[in-house]
């Protein structure tokens, strides 16, 4: 379907009787998708004086469903109270309405600034033509217009009909940001009250009328498919109604209860054809990465010419596991497939992939399913694929009847899409007084994108434009890409290889800083001391604005100040997603194993809309990024994922948890991203402290392998 | 899966095809169970060793209670029963039979709970899936310890996981609701 003009999206609106409407449209992604123009988001004022802001992201904690609205509403002049929210489903009227990429902010920005802008303006017109007054005298506060002249006022509700029927300016004026009311406030999140009283309605949450439950036995091996089944233990399990296969390599087990499903599958008896992959084990995976780096790779950012600088040569190699998301909401969806229609609840990073997806897998075009947001338990990139929800559309199929599919958590571990794996091979030249002259840095992983069958041009992996860039000036210094080859399936999580090149890239500048004798954060200020612009894959990077953030840590951690006896400190910086990050972390050791007692992370990332969420988002980061770093490590033996629970993949508890203390730069500077920046700097910063105390260099992730 | 019937025959003197047509057994076995939720009086019946969470999800409707690992290692699923914070996912429903048990939904009776409170005040929320779970543990070590330390803080919360890590922003929150101010 082709997007409704503008004008048509407002008379609809009115024909509805729904007021004002705008539809408006928001770029996602890169520069080269900004071509492309479709509404994305609208607002609803009604006469009854609501006003609502859809929000065409997904909910997954990072505080979008408060965060979006806050943008829209300060250039409506909107009250923050008056404000309701509407979660936006797939739809054809939005653009690209996936979740991920820390970019809702960034690239909503300035569509949601131009939708509120363009209704306060509608709204003055109308007032002034109610008032037969001067629009120069009205004025916007707090959902009202008022002329000060004639002491009138009237609210955003009485003035919606009017409203409507007047053109939509081009260009509103947008306020400056000394201006802003809502932005940068620390408003309370508006999902608060329902997530404590346990009435917050998750995916795994949805209940439909006759809906059954299921859960999947998958095939154990990757890319094993189901020989034969045996379900006669499976129905003897009371209220077990259906068993039957899902695809080639499940068979779910149908029930009234979760627990008789789970029941059933224990006693189900499966034949596995286990396929090409039954002897896999993790050195073999790792062996593969080893022999791709041989090969050479896609040149992702050149300058100057690192094999001919001259001085002295110190090279290093780094490796990474692989690791699982293992959100607290285990996978789920729940599908009412009605024969020309289907309709999913799905808690899903992409709602328009889930729904062309399942229009695929079941035989209907796309404008046949319909796809509700729930909330989400968790994302970190899992919920970008769209596994549960053809899942939960198939057994709804097959059993002509709604149905949700729930993951357990061994699900979850064992049937995951995995962060790369990575090796990485560093080497430099110093010059005389210790700074390199020249940096080379080669990734070795297999790409996500990639595996999907999804284009990478220039033979590298698309996430990387965004997560791999050089903020130091160093005169010859290369960044190299070696795609490789793995039957391991690949998915994006949080901070994707910006955590990979993170680690790698900043624990080797502190080796070069030990080399050279120089204090870690002195030798990076002055490897950051040009101003330039770093252009990298379509984006620029800025060596002050690093300068900055690596300042600000090291000042609040008291970087130059003397630690308590037994206490060791690291630093590291990195950017991604455009936004700028420091970390300063300190350590003890006890038993050879680090304690974190403190973070001190030190953010640029534009304009900060909301502090407290910013604060979530950077305290989330650094568990979700520790956890990561201590012990995180998927393995396969058999073909099989190792791990299964919380017990062999253990993230973070309370006793563990440093304080995290976070400050961003203040500046005008646009938005930019914040759900993943605090991830990577976390383990170079947290290695550099381990090797301050013991001297020891860690090369290989987890630390406590 | 990691749960087996509380208090009954180990699994050990059987072979395992004789253990699992025991273990099928006794799951066809649907018993008439009373309990007592948040207050009231509920007639269910299931296999007496379903697990307390799945009666509450899905006979009792209650969803406030979560699932998250099934196995005791996350705590999301924690209700009271008798005032004692418990793993839901790992307890069998005979085991609670005629105890009183309170879930997230029952905490606050009579409006919000001066944790619920604390909870949005310090705006611990992120995704929220485990929050349910927290504020139980957090409420049953009100209950005993009203003015707890960080270390009784730690001890009573380690078991709960919470992945978008709002430890810092619970331990203020219960500080809070232990009319602490968010401080020690």
């Amino acid at each position: 379907m082709s997007p409704l003009s503008r004008r048509e999206f407002v008379a609809a609106g009115v024909a509805a009787g729904a007021g004002l409407v705008i539809g408006f449209y928001l770029p996602h992604g890169s520069s080269s998708n900004q071509q492309s123009f479709s509404p994305n988001a609208y607002l609803r004022i009604t006469p009854d004086n609501k006003v609502t802001i859809v929000v065409a992201r997904s909910e997954m904690g990072q505080g979008v469903r408060t965060a979006l609205p806050m943008i829209l509403a300060e250039e409506l002049e909107a009250d923050w109270k008056q404000i309701e929210i509407e979660q936006a489903g797939a739809s054809t009227l939005f653009g690209d309405q996936s979740t991920g990429g820390s970019a809702s902010i960034r690239t909503c920005w300035d569509p949601m600034r131009k939708a509120g802008a363009a209704a306060r303006e509608m709204l003055i017109t109308a007032a002034a033509l109610a008032w037969s007054v001067p629009r120069s005298g009205c004025t916007a506060e707090s959902g009202r217009i008022k002329h000060a002249a004639s002491g009138r006022s009237a609210s955003y509700g009485e003035l919606a009909i009017r409203a409507a029927t007047l053109p939509i300016p081009a260009d509103s004026p947008l306020k400056q940001n000394k201006d802003y009311k809502i932005v940068g406030q620390r408003l309370p999140r508006l999902d608060s009250p329902a997530k404590v009283t346990g009435e917050a309605v998750f995916g795994i949450d949805v209940r439909l009328p006759g809906m059954k439950h299921a859960v999947l036995s998958r095939c154990p091996v990757i890319g094993g498919k189901v020989s034969a089944f045996d379900d006669k233990e499976s129905k003897k399990i009371p209220s077990v109604s259906y068993v039957g296969k899902i695809g080639d390599s499940a068979v779910a087990v149908v029930a009234d209860s979760v627990w008789s499903a789970i029941e059933g599958r224990r006693v189900l008896n499966v034949t596995w054809d286990e396929g090409p992959n039954k002897d896999l084990n993790t050195a073999a995976v790792i062996a593969s990465l080893k022999q791709a780096a041989s090969r050479k790779g896609a040149n992702l950012y050149s300058a100057g010419d690192p094999a001919k600088a001259a001085g002295r040569k110190i090279s290093a190699e780094y490796a990474l596991p692989f690791m699982a998301h293992a959100p607290m909401e285990p996978g789920n969806c729940t599908a009412h497939y009605q024969g020309a229609k289907c309709e999913l609840w799905a808690p899903t990073q992409v709602p328009q992939d889930c729904r062309d997806s399942v229009a695929t897998a079941i035989g209907l075009d796309p404008d046949q399913v319909k796809v509700n947001v729930t909330l989400m338990g968790g994302g970190f990139g899992r919920r970008l694929e769209h596994d549960y929800a053809l899942e939960a559309a198939l057994v709804s199929k097959a059993i002509n009847a709604p149905a949700k599919v729930i993951w357990t958590r061994e699900d979850d571990m064992r049937f995951s899409t995995y962060r790369p794996a990575s090796l990485h091979q560093l080497s430099a030249a110093l010059d005389g007084s210790g700074f390199p002259v020249a940096l080379t840095h080669r990734i070795i992983a297999p790409s996500i994108s990639g595996q999907k069958g999804q284009p990478t041009p220039g033979n590298f992996d698309p996430d990387l434009p965004d997560e791999a860039g050089p903020v130091y000036g160093i005169p010859n210094y290369s960044i190299e890409y070696v795609m490789s080859e793995t039957p391991v399936p690949l998915g994006w999580m949080r901070s994707v290889y910006a955590l990979q090149a993170a680690f790698a890239l900043e624990s080797f500048i502190d080796e070069l800083a030990v080399a050279a004798g120089k204090d870690s954060l002195e030798y990076r200020l002055h490897l950051l001391a040009k101003d330039q612009d770093l252009q990298y894959l379509g984006t620029t990077w800025h060596p002050a604005r690093m300068r900055g953030v690596l300042q600000l840590a090291a000042e609040k951690a008291g970087w130059n100040k003397p630690l308590p006896a037994g206490h060791y400190r690291g630093i590291a910086c990195f950017g991604c997603f455009a936004s700028y990050m420091a970390e300063v972390v300190e350590i003890t050791m006890e038993n050879d194993q680090p304690r974190v007692h403190r973070v001190v992370a030190a953010v640029d990332c534009g304009q900060v809309v909301n502090p407290s969420i910013l604060e979530q988002q950077i305290q989330g980061g650094i568990v979700y990024a520790l956890a990561n770093e201590l012990r995180a490590k998927i393995t396969f033996e058999k073909g099989r994922v190792v791990q299964g629970n919380f017990d062999d993949y253990a993230p973070l508890r309370m006793d563990e948890t440093p304080t995290v203390e976070v400050y961003a730069v203040p500046t005008a500077e646009a938005p930019t991203g914040i759900g993943e920046p605090s991830v990577p700097p976390l383990a170079p910063a947290l290695c550099n402290a381990i090797y301050a105390a013991t001297k020891k260099r860690i090369r290989a992730l987890p630390i406590l392998s | 899966m990691a749960f087996r019937p509380c208090g009954t025959r180990q699994p050990f003197p059987f072979s395992r095809r004789l253990s699992t047509m025991l273990s099928s057994f006794q799951t066809t076995n649907m018993t008439d169970i009373t309990l007592r939720v948040n207050g009231s009086e509920r007639k269910v019946s299931v296999s007496p060793e379903t697990p307390l969470l799945w009666v509450l999800r899905d006979t009792l409707e209650l969803t406030g209670t979560k699932f998250g690992c099934g196995a005791g290692l996350c705590g999301a699923c924690t209700v009271h029963v008798d005032g004692d914070a418990i793993r839901s996912c790992s307890t069998p429903v005979s085991q609670v039979a005629g105890k009183s048990i309170t879930t997230v939904e029952g905490l606050g009776a009579k409006g919000l709970h001066a944790l619920q409170q604390a909870w949005i005040a310090e705006e611990v929320p992120q995704c929220g899936y485990c929050q349910p779970g927290q504020i139980m543990s957090a409420a049953a070590l009100l209950a005993k310890t009203p003015s707890p330390t960080d270390d009784q803080i730690t001890q009573a919360m380690n078991g709960n996981l919470c992945r978008c890590g709002t430890y810092e922003r619970i331990r203020k929150a219960i500080h809070r609701a232990a009319g602490n101010g968010g401080t020690r």
